[in-house]
């Protein structure tokens, strides 16, 4: 309850401040349009305010203030016109049955989201297998494993543009060229914290199932992988993050036109600022729900191998 | 023909030298396991060199690692100026700043339980997000030229450290605290002498993780819009002229900034934190 509290306040001075923020962002931009209107503004000219500070601009015009947070094109859009964009661009298409147009962000959220999904599945498919392999084969282990730490500290995401164009040259396009720039960022993630998992069984453990007789096949299923669990839920959670940071990325340097990402790199291009930040929104709000959703899968999986807190 | 059965026999040779050292008898030494991974990478450049040439893959798919060392060789200068830009001037100053503030942060939200509970669950579901789409609309504001990357690297890279310096200032046990206590020390004095030294592995965790992110702001942060240098800048262009070669030079010019980035805070990390387990030997 104190915690909800707490939060509460924080997010209602972020947004405070976020309205404030809008005045001195805003306030030249609604100068202009208002003195070609034909409003009396202070002082006169574009040229004369364009070295004034927009504190003393806000104060001295204070009859623009409300304009500042309803503005076409602002530098900041306030809140409640991103809320009103995000509601026009989902909510209001369904109501109108049109779910799937293209200027809904259902649809330019759902190519992103097979996207991810699809190099989600992949990366952690190859690295569940690759972090077997690891932990079963010592030369592998040595001459693997360094390197996919080594590849964590590269920015791997350089490499989405070459991948698409790469990929297009071969003949292949569509979801096929994000998915795998998707894959390949939620690959080693996965990776690391699987074999951190299936080395976590202690050697008493290991030694208990010598004891068993039990055959590596059976350690594997019956020790090793329920232990892992933790680990590989933490850096499923990582990888999907990443996932989706790629798909978008692997919108950009193609100038697709469908998906998260090209709505924000269309944004920038004719300056829709309220675009831009309603995607940017949806794209919070969809990796929000992703990793609540692994959370989920993850409470549930542990609470049944009775692991859970 | 002949260079493919090559690859698959060096291939082969390799992974047969690798399997003899590793379950050698002098598998542990630090030698072999520096020579073992060593082993495996030159493997893979030959195999890729071999299978280039003996398959005739054009250079608008997959140039050979000797196409890409003579595009290196040839634009040292050009890949030096993007270097600069991109990662002195943009990702670097981006990173001081956007840790330095984390930092104080975290030391405010320590002094206040208010502040801590209402902003670490923000923190912890930010961190999270995809931050790099806040680019555009940063290079709208900040310009084309460095300032912007600076911006999207100060965004991204707060929120990692935030969360990791206000674990870590939270590690101290009572006892500890207690003990301080008793000593009549101030607020500062237990700072200083017992609870950041205890949150350094926690706060080191959060730079590192935060040198590659800043790196990926900085370069993708360029696709928006940028000056006529930059790594990223040189990325696209080159992607769109089909010169993969120089693709290729940037990348491993990311590579070596990303990973000495990186072995520079986790050497000044074991300057700092030799005490910890983690770090003894």
């Amino acid at each position: 309850m104190k915690t909800l509290i707490a939060v509460l306040t924080v997010l209602s001075v972020i947004i405070a401040f976020w309205y404030a923020a809008c005045l001195p962002m805003n306030i030249k931009g609604v100068l202009t349009e208002a003195e070609r209107a034909g409003a009396e503004v202070t002082p006169v000219g574009a040229k004369e305010r364009r070295d004034l500070g927009e504190i003393g601009l806000v104060l001295g015009n204070s009859f623009a203030v409300p304009a500042t947070w309803a503005q076409d094109r602002p530098r900041l859009p306030a809140p409640h016109q991103v809320a009103q964009e995000l509601w026009k661009t989902t909510g209001a298409m369904v109501l109108k049955g049109k779910m799937m147009s293209k200027r809904s962000l259902f649809y330019h959220g759902w190519v992103t989201l097979s996207a991810t999904l699809l190099g989600f599945a992949i990366g952690t498919g190859l690295g569940i297998l690759l972090a077997v392999g690891i932990v079963h084969s010592k030369v592998m282990e040595m001459s693997v494993m360094p390197w996919a730490i080594v590849s964590q500290t590269i920015p791997i995401i350089a490499l989405a543009p070459m991948i698409i164009v790469v990929l297009y040259s071969i003949g292949v396009q569509g979801i096929i060229p994000k998915a795998v720039i998707s894959a390949y960022l939620s690959f080693f993630p996965v990776v690391v914290g699987m074999v951190k998992g299936l080395r976590s069984p202690d050697g008493m453990q290991l030694d208990l199932l010598r004891t068993y007789n039990a055959s590596t096949n059976q350690g594997f299923w019956k020790l090793r992988l329920p232990a892992s669990m933790p680990y590989l839920f933490a850096s499923l959670k990582i990888g999907i993050a990443a996932s989706l940071v790629g798909a978008i990325v692997g919108e950009l340097p193609t100038g697709a036109v469908a998906g998260l990402g090209a709505r924000l790199l269309g944004g920038s291009y004719y300056g829709q600022t309220v675009q831009i930040w309603s995607a940017l929104f949806a794209a919070a709000i969809l990796a929000a729900c992703l990793v609540a959703l692994l959370g989920l899968i993850e409470r549930m999986v542990l609470r049944r191998m009775g692991m859970g807190a | 023909m002949i260079m493919v059965i090559l690859a698959v026999l060096v291939w082969c040779g390799g992974w047969w030298l690798n399997s003899r050292l590793a379950n050698g008898s002098r598998s542990s030494t630090r030698e072999v396991q520096l020579l073992v991974p060593t082993i495996f990478g030159l493997t893979l450049l030959l195999v890729w060199q071999l299978l280039v040439r003996g398959l005739d893959v054009p250079l608008v798919i997959l140039p050979a690692p000797t196409d890409i060392g003579a595009a290196f060789g040839a634009n040292l200068s050009k890949l030096w100026e993007d270097f600069l830009q991109t990662f002195v001037k943009g990702a670097l100053s981006g990173y001081v700043i956007g840790c330095s503030a984390a930092f104080l942060m975290a030391i405010v939200m320590d002094r206040s339980d208010f502040l801590r509970r209402g902003l670490l669950p923000v923190g912890n579901f930010v961190a999270a997000l995809p931050i790099v789409g806040t680019a555009p609309i940063l290079v709208m504001w900040f310009g084309f030229d460095w300032h912007s990357k600076a911006a999207v690297v100060v965004v991204m890279v707060f929120f990692p450290v935030l969360v990791n310096t206000v674990a870590g200032l939270r590690e101290t046990s009572a006892m500890q605290r207690d003990l301080m206590q008793t000593y009549a020390a101030s607020y500062w004095q237990s700072f200083f002498k017992l609870r950041l030294p205890a949150a350094l592995p926690f706060i080191f965790n959060g730079l590192k993780i935060s040198t590659t992110l800043a790196l990926v702001g900085a370069i993708v942060a360029e696709f928006f819009g940028s000056p006529t240098v930059g790594m990223g800048f040189r990325i696209s262009t080159s992607v769109g002229q089909l010169a993969l070669d120089m693709v290729w030079a940037e990348i491993v010019v990311a590579a070596l900034a990303g990973s000495m980035f990186y072995g520079a805070v986790a050497l000044i990390e074991k300057s700092l934190t030799f005490w910890h387990p983690s770090q003894r030997r």
